[in-house]
């Protein structure tokens, strides 16, 4: 897949794809919805991209992580909603489990210099 | 099939996704707008935080794709239409291509049938042919097929082998049956116990003949072919148990082989038992074809080692009568030589094939090298497309890809024609092989074949794609954006691929035509030989077989063939006629043994070389049209009166007493007991096996004696060759008075084997017209690709310089200036390509030695008169555009620019 160019320079691979994952987990959303919740969320320490957000779903929708079904937003306009799919669940688990991994080795890494 | 339904829906996926863009952007800016901001400021904004829309709409298309198929499908696409547009181009691409595939797989099916599908038996790399070698028996020892097996090696070999799971031995004969409707004779095979049960191949119905049947006093028994039982029997199978009266003798019908079924090489419609007697067997009678199926594990080395030991055992257990050393044999040194069957069978074709295959394989190359140079014209005509490209950002192996997508395109569209072409061209290939190119029935055109055609469609596609992919698809192209504009002069570095190309077309063009030339050559020599009989289309040749049930008595034999010979030469129009147990190169054997003359010592129990014997009537000679060297021919008179006399060969009375004069009254004889024959003629040398073996020193017995079978009282033999000397010889009319003769004589006479001497003369000379016409039709193939190859870039270059040659005129050179100075470059070229084409024939040649015969494989003046045809042809080549560069108009070249 073309890396390149979606995910941010902030950002390590995969990263905008779990978070989208764990936003959907609580409730499915429109994509505009999304990424407001996601700006709102990291208090827009996060430099993302809207768009960035949609090549990043359509690879979610193909490996079936999630599904899209039309429907009306609460602006009254037609938009397709997301929804977590079972193997999303499941993969977001995986995803986070690892990323809590990374996470605790960096911050060992990191420790000594702090004490 | 998830991926599947993607694919067809992702048309739907991409409108969502810019439908979806939209109303996000929407969104947004009516948030904005809401939060106080003009709409215009909205959605500068909007459009700020969501990046390029675009771009994102098509990166996340991209996510649905199959990035590489795809390309490829385009690329095929894109590849499809360059080839629609340019028809010309593409035909005559496809055309080379398809006649190059074509060829190679019409021979590739040949080689494939013939020399690499294993025999038609079961398992049948176990099979072995017993071949033996005796070099201490001279005159049998360089003969092609060995020292043959004798009946008692038989029962030695069957009895006392640790090697073999089944072996036996066998011949082939004629047989008379009459039983059926009309007398007819049929080929037989006579075979031991051991052979059907080593070829393992079932009987379609019954069994096989076996040990049970081996018993010469007890019931005789017959197997039939698949052929003859539907052609007799309409298919019956009750036939089983049936009489079959063969040879005077009932024979009870025990089964039927499969349709395709052949002893070794040999097809036939009845296989009897050989009924030896035990008792009588004696050491010698070497004219038996042995074959074993080794025992799982054990070599061929192994074999040969089992059957050395086993030699001394057979000298001990039998003798040639009372008296005789049994160990005479050990001054033959025989020496097993077993060998694959399959060798057997194949025989020395093989030579012949892996020429031709190997001449086709370089006519394929040469006919790659012009549809290389096309292409390279062509890619060259697109080079600022793919310099914008390149500078576009289009990949450097995108590119390459396409072209290459292109090119195999093209070869797989030719090999699609070529396997077409092939399968017409194994038609003909079996209609012109040779005659006795063995398993003749098997070749066709099968899974094999086609994958072989394939395959070489796709490696001759890319591998005239790939020189103009690497010359123009690199990197730098995007240098000659600037410069390569239509007219610019092209210089001489960007012509150099072509012309390399054109130098090795030439090249192997030259090595073809040399190879078909020294062919030429040797069929030349080999129609120059003097091969013994004169006039062949004018003698008609039949062989009558007289079985003992319709004459007994050896004379009466005798009696009736002159009766015969009386009755033919009485027919209009026939100057003379004679009989003779086997005409030159009919692949009859004669016997060999050797012969002790009168006037010479021999040490005690010396042996002598072995001499070729023939028996002959008076007149058989003047009518094959032999000539005498000295002396006369034997008479009829001698022959009833039992007298003495025998004619010899030149070089065998050379031999033994240096002139044929010399050897008139001179006396001779085959062994101690036998009479002193007066030699009374010397007879011209005979080719006797083939135009192409030399003449074997011979002895021509009297056809009725005493004492010429070996000790024993009268005797004759029954199948004689006629030979009739006509003008009308083949005619159908001419046939009929003919046998009308024959059966005037004895109504019940079979008569088999009717032709001329010409059909067994062209039959000898097969091999060498086979290879005559492959290579014929490959060198002209060869020469036809070379000059379209030469005749391409000449007229090329000439298109390409117009500019430069109109400059040159304007300037004041001379058009005959300009004509030489083509010519001189394709001259060049065809000079070098002649050189370097001369050092290679010179090499490969060496590889068709066993193919000619009078001619050296560098025969310097094949290879001058070919390098000169080839120069010829290529100035000729070059003339034509040469003339045209000539007529170019300054003003109109210097006007284009």
């Amino acid at each position: 897949m073309n890396m390149k160019k979606t995910a941010q320079r902030d950002l390590f691979p995969g990263a905008l794809e779990m978070m989208i994952l764990r936003t959907l987990k609580r409730q499915p959303l429109h994509g505009y919805a999304l990424v407001q919740h996601i700006k709102r969320s990291s208090n827009d320490l996060l430099q993302i991209e809207e768009g960035s957000l949609y090549p990043a779903l359509q690879r979610l929708l193909k490996e079936e992580l999630v599904e899209a079904n039309w429907g009306i937003s609460s602006t009254n306009r037609r938009v397709r909603i997301y929804k977590l799919t079972a193997a999303g669940a499941k993969r977001l688990e995986s995803e986070v489990s690892s990323f809590e991994r990374m996470l605790q080795g960096i911050t060992q890494v990191l420790a000594p210099e702090k004490t | 099939m998830k991926w599947l339904n993607q694919l067809f829906s992702r048309r739907g996926q991409y409108d969502a996704l810019g439908e979806e863009i939209q109303a996000h952007l929407d969104e947004k800016v009516e948030e904005l707008v809401a939060g106080g901001m003009s709409r215009e400021d909205a959605n500068h904004a909007a459009r700020r935080e969501f990046g390029n829309p675009a771009l994102t709409e098509e990166d996340g298309r991209e996510v649905w794709r199959w990035a590489s198929i795809e390309d490829f499908f385009t690329d095929i696409r894109h590849g499809w239409r360059r080839l629609l547009h340019n028809p010309v181009f593409t035909a005559v691409g496809l055309l080379t291509i398809a006649i190059g595939i074509g060829a190679n797989a019409a021979v590739f099916s040949v080689v494939d049938s013939v020399l690499l599908r294993p025999l038609n038996y079961p398992h049948s790399e176990q099979l072995v042919s017993l071949h033996q070698v005796a070099p201490g028996a001279a005159g049998l020892a360089d003969f092609e097929n060995g020292l043959y097996l004798s009946a008692s090696m038989y029962f030695t070999y069957a009895e006392h082998n640790q090697a073999f799971e089944a072996m036996g031995v066998w011949n082939s004969s004629v047989a008379n049956i009459t039983s059926m409707a009309e007398p007819e004779q049929v080929r037989a095979l006579g075979v031991s116990d051991g052979v059907l049960q080593a070829l393992a191949v079932p009987p379609e119905i019954g069994r096989w003949l076996s040990q049970e049947d081996q018993d010469p006093h007890g019931p005789q028994r017959v197997m039939l072919s698949d052929g003859y039982w539907r052609r007799h029997f309409g298919g019956d199978r009750s036939v089983i148990g049936r009489n079959l009266i063969v040879d005077s003798h009932s024979r009870e019908i025990v089964g039927v082989m499969p349709p395709g079924f052949r002893v070794v090489n040999e097809d036939f419609d009845v296989i009897v038992t050989l009924g030896f007697d035990r008792a009588k067997l004696i050491l010698a009678g070497f004219g038996l074809h042995g074959i074993a199926r080794l025992k799982p594990g054990v070599t061929i080395a192994q074999a040969n080692a089992d059957v050395t030991r086993m030699l001394p055992i057979w000298m001990g257990s039998w003798s040639n009568g009372p008296g005789s050393d049994p160990h005479w044999y050990d001054r033959w040194q025989i020496t097993p030589q077993l060998r694959p069957l399959k060798q057997e069978v194949v025989g020395n074709v093989s030579d012949v094939l892996w020429v031709v295959m190997g001449t086709l394989a370089l006519v394929m190359l040469i006919a790659c090298a012009n549809v290389t140079n096309l292409l390279l014209v062509r890619v060259e005509a697109r080079q600022q497309e793919l310099a914008v490209r390149t500078a576009l950002g289009a990949a450097w192996g995108r590119i390459v890809r396409g072209l290459l997508v292109e090119s195999t395109m093209l070869g797989l569209l030719g090999g699609a024609l070529g396997a077409l072409l092939a399968s017409a061209g194994v038609r003909f290939l079996v209609a012109i092989g040779p005659a006795n190119l063995p398993r003749l029935q098997e070749i066709s055109l099968d899974g094999r074949t086609l994958a072989f055609t394939l395959v070489l469609s796709v490696i001759s596609g890319l591998l005239f794609g790939l020189i103009p992919a690497l010359k123009y698809a690199g990197p730098r192209t995007s240098l000659e954006l600037r410069s390569a504009g239509p007219n610019a002069s092209v210089s001489k570095e960007r012509h150099r691929a072509r012309n390399l190309l054109v130098i090795g077309q030439v090249a192997m063009a030259l090595v073809l035509l040399v190879s078909a030339g020294l062919m030429i050559r040797t069929f030349r020599a080999l129609r120059t030989v003097e091969p013994g009989f004169t006039d062949a289309a004018r003698l008609q040749l039949m062989r009558i077989n007289i079985p003992e049930s319709l004459v007994g008595e050896p004379e009466m034999v005798t009696r009736t063939q002159n009766a015969i010979l009386d009755k033919l030469a009485a027919i209009p129009g026939v100057k003379s006629a004679g009989f003779v147990n086997a005409m030159p190169m009919e692949g009859f054997e004669s016997g060999w043994d050797g012969i002790y003359a009168e006037d010479k010592n021999y040490a005690e129990s010396e042996s002598v070389p072995m001499r070729f014997f023939k028996y002959g009537s008076p007149g058989f000679l003047q009518t094959a049209g032999t000539r005498m060297v000295a002396g006369r021919e034997i008479t009829w008179n001698e022959i009833y009166g039992l007298r003495p006399v025998v004619m010899i060969s030149e070089n065998l009375a050379r031999e033994m007493w240096g002139s044929p004069s010399a050897a008139i009254g001179k006396r001779v004889r085959q062994y101690d007991s036998m009479p002193w024959h007066e030699v009374v003629g010397v007879v011209q040398d005979v080719r006797e096996h083939g135009v192409q073996d030399p003449a074997p020193e011979a002895v021509y017995w009297p056809p009725y004696a005493a004492n010429i079978f070996g000790p024993g009282p009268v005797n004759t033999i029954r199948t004689m060759t006629f030979e009739i000397r006509s003008d009308r010889a083949g005619m159908e009319a001419f046939l009929n008075e003919v046998r009308q003769a024959v059966w005037s004589v004895n109504s019940n006479l079979p008569i088999a084997s009717v032709r001329t001497m010409q059909d067994v003369y062209e039959k000898s000379l097969a091999r060498t017209s086979f290879t005559l016409v492959m290579l014929g039709i490959a060198g002209a193939m060869a020469l036809a690709l070379g000059i379209v190859g030469i005749y391409g870039v000449i007229s090329y270059t000439v298109s390409q310089r117009q500019r430069e040659i109109g400059i040159r005129l304007a300037l004041g050179a001379q058009r005959s200036d300009v004509l030489q100075m083509i010519l001189r470059q394709g001259a060049t070229m065809a000079l070098i390509g002649v050189i370097i084409g001369m050092a290679c024939a010179f090499a490969l040649t060496r590889l068709m030695t066993n193919l000619l015969f009078g001619v050296t494989a560098h025969d310097p003046l094949t290879y001058a008169a070919v390098a000169a045809l080839l120069l010829v042809v290529a100035l000729l080549a070059c003339y034509i555009p040469a003339r045209r560069a000539m007529r170019v108009d300054p003003i109109v070249a210097l006007r284009y620019e």
